[in-house]
């Protein structure tokens, strides 16, 4: 039984941020935070020279790390130093080169060591995957998709077929990033998908807020993923490490309240 | 239909929000590229707008000098100065077919910016450009040319603010936007089908190379020079003589030295790896990030090439070699100089080539550089007065 299929009992909250953003000691600080705040699965993004999928926000993050030295070791790092101390399921988001680059089975077999549970690779769409699959069932790391609101149902089966842990559906056309209200095309994707596998799946793309929580659970989402609003706060109180905890561990805690719908929270109060 | 591979390379390595966009443009480009009707438009085009066919020019100083035959492909006289609007015209075309609404495009030095802005112009098609902040400061005239036709230019600031940047950019707004706007990227990069669409396109320079060649010697040529950024000058020119017992030079930008950072020769220096949905031979660092690159053209200041040419680097069909920036400086001036015609700076690596190379040429050897634009973008004071 893997990590995943305990968590997502119940709507789980994953909260996303790039590993070694804005430098290592403080992205410690960081990943502690989100967990003991309650994130459910922690998603780390290991920072990349030509994030193409991702907005501004997440790619000023990916400078960052860079500028401030992270390296592929560094993120494997942060990781076996979150294993010391959680159980908590972490997906590695990367690039395509991140692991060509290193060899595929290297890169599992590394990964796998330092204790990761999920590898999604932004630019690897399932017709590029062979070359990683074999080590991800070698490894029991799974391999986390995405499904948009354009991928066509036959192809949601493909995906679905071949992904493990859970199905991350992108609620909308283009790249990471806050909006200002959860896209159209997010609740109907919920829907269709769900027709089509029973992988949990978790919303993310442009959630910020606990209406875009509620709602996507509402919809019928396992989990939501938050990214870019995390990776903003993270932006606004560079230097400041304490200021830093305090606001991510409050937006943590009513994010996670709005996923599992423990709090009710007043509609006017949504701003992060 | 095939499968977007050069041997190992090439491929689709897009995020998932892409898929459906590459799917409907090989989809659209299979129903529709082929047919007569789509045939004859845009021959239209390249003939009665953009002036093909263009020359194939004997040099007769140059080849007193080399002692050799040197002819050069003359895309350089096409419409617009460069070869890039082979490209346009073919994919502006293609996106009316597909009832497309807008075209967008990534430009570095500005030329292929320029093209898209003219396929939009007389498509009648509105035209978004992505451009590298530094670039925008550093090609102010061709940002110019590219308002003036109407399209809008979108300066890019992250990263290096350079081609690959504007790359990312134009992906990801294709990927918010891709329902009604066709991205019109301009080399043999990119996911499939672009790197076999592209040189499609651009085989019409060797095409006609091959015919004009044919007529002039009554034999196929000895050398065949291109330079090489992305790669689809030199591909269009090569791809008609792959068959052929015809040496193929691509040149790669050689910049200020070998170090990393320095230079543009991915094919020289790089190794294979995954940028801008293609697996190609690539300028990276252990951990697979991007390195910067350096070329005193533009539009060779690209950290990747296009992945048919990483297959025919490994064959070993075409030979990849370097030229530094020094020497393709000379190059520029002395063509300017001995024929009357000022190259781009891109085109000049493969005539700095051949100036290194002329030792190993015979009297009767015939070889033809592909020029593939006109240097008018890259006349300065320091340029022509040797201060650079």
């Amino acid at each position: 039984m893997n990590r995943f299929e305990t968590v997502f009992e119940r709507p789980a909250f994953i909260a996303f941020t790039v590993a070694g953003d804005p430098d290592p000691a403080t992205s410690l600080a960081v990943v502690q935070t989100l967990i003991r705040s309650g994130a459910d699965i922690l998603e780390l993004g290991i920072p990349f020279s030509d994030p193409v999928g991702d907005g501004p926000v997440i790619q000023r993050a990916d400078e960052r790390a860079l500028c401030a030295g992270a390296t592929t070791d560094s993120a494997f790092a942060l990781v076996r130093d979150v294993r010391r101390e959680s159980d908590v399921p972490v997906v590695l988001l990367v690039y395509g080169n991140t692991v060509f680059a290193r060899g595929p089975e290297r890169f599992y077999r590394e990964a796998k060591a330092a204790g990761v549970d999920g590898i999604l690779i932004v630019d690897m769409p399932i017709e590029e995957a062979e070359m990683v699959l074999a080590y991800a069932t070698e490894t029991g790391i799974a391999p986390i998709f995405t499904v948009t609101p354009t991928t066509p149902p036959e192809r949601v089966k493909k995906i679905a077929e071949m992904a493990g842990g859970f199905l991350y559906l992108v609620s909308l056309s283009g790249v990471t990033g806050r909006r200002e209200t959860l896209s159209e095309a997010a609740l109907p994707l919920i829907q269709s998908v769900r027709e089509e596998t029973a992988l949990p799946l978790a919303l993310g793309f442009g959630i910020a807020t606990e209406t875009h929580a509620r709602q996507a659970v509402a919809a019928g989402a396992d989990g939501v993923i938050v990214g870019s609003a995390i990776v903003e706060i993270i932006e606004r109180h560079v230097g400041d490490v304490e200021g830093m905890e305090r606001e991510l561990s409050d937006y943590i805690v009513r994010m996670k309240a709005a996923v599992v719908g423990s709090v009710p929270v007043d509609e006017d109060q949504n701003s992060v | 239909m095939s499968d977007g591979r050069f041997g190992d390379y090439g491929g689709q390595f897009v995020p998932e929000t892409l898929m459906a966009a590459v799917t409907a443009l090989e989809e659209g480009r299979n129903a529709v590229c082929q047919t007569q009707e789509f045939r004859d438009e845009l021959s239209f085009y390249l003939k009665e707008y953009a002036g093909r066919e263009t020359p194939l020019t004997f040099c007769r100083n140059v080849s007193d000098d080399m002692g050799c035959k040197v002819y050069l492909k003359r895309e350089d006289l096409l419409h617009s100065g460069a070869h890039k609007l082979n490209n346009t015209l073919g994919q502006g075309l293609l996106a009316r077919h597909m009832g497309k609404k807008r075209l967008i495009a990534e430009t570095g030095a500005g030329q292929h910016g320029v093209a898209t802005a003219i396929a939009g112009a007389v498509l009648n098609l509105p035209v978004e450009v992505y451009m590298g902040e530094t670039d925008c400061k550093r090609q102010q005239l061709n940002v110019f040319r590219m308002e003036l036709m109407g399209a809008k230019v979108i300066p890019v600031k992250g990263g290096t603010a350079t081609l690959k940047d504007a790359v990312n950019e134009a992906m990801r707004e294709w990927a918010a936007s891709s329902e009604d706007s066709a991205y019109i990227l301009g080399s043999v990069v990119g996911p499939h089908p672009y790197p076999e669409m592209v040189r499609d396109f651009q085989t019409v320079i060797g095409t006609e190379a091959r015919r004009q060649i044919l007529e002039r010697e009554e034999c196929l040529p000895d050398t065949i020079i291109a330079c090489v950024g992305g790669g689809s000058n030199a591909i269009g020119m090569f791809h008609p003589f792959l068959q052929d017992d015809v040496r193929l030079v691509g040149v790669e930008a050689g910049g200020r030295g070998s170090a990393p950072g320095e230079h543009g020769a991915s094919l020289e220096s790089g190794r294979p790896g995954i940028l801008h949905g293609a697996l190609s031979y690539l300028l990276q660092d252990d951990d697979g990030q991007v390195i910067d690159t350096h070329s005193v053209a533009a539009g060779l200041d690209y950290p990747s090439v296009g992945p048919e040419h990483s297959m025919l680097k490994d064959a070993g069909r075409v030979h990849y070699e370097s030229v530094p920036d020094a020497d393709v400086l000379k190059a520029f001036r002395y063509l300017s100089r001995r024929e009357g015609i000022v190259p781009a700076l891109e085109s000049a690596h493969a005539v700095a080539y051949l100036i290194r190379e002329q030792d190993r040429f015979e009297k009767d050897d015939v070889v033809i550089i592909n020029l593939s634009g006109r240097g008018d973008k890259d006349i300065s004071r320091e340029v022509v007065h040797e201060q650079i």
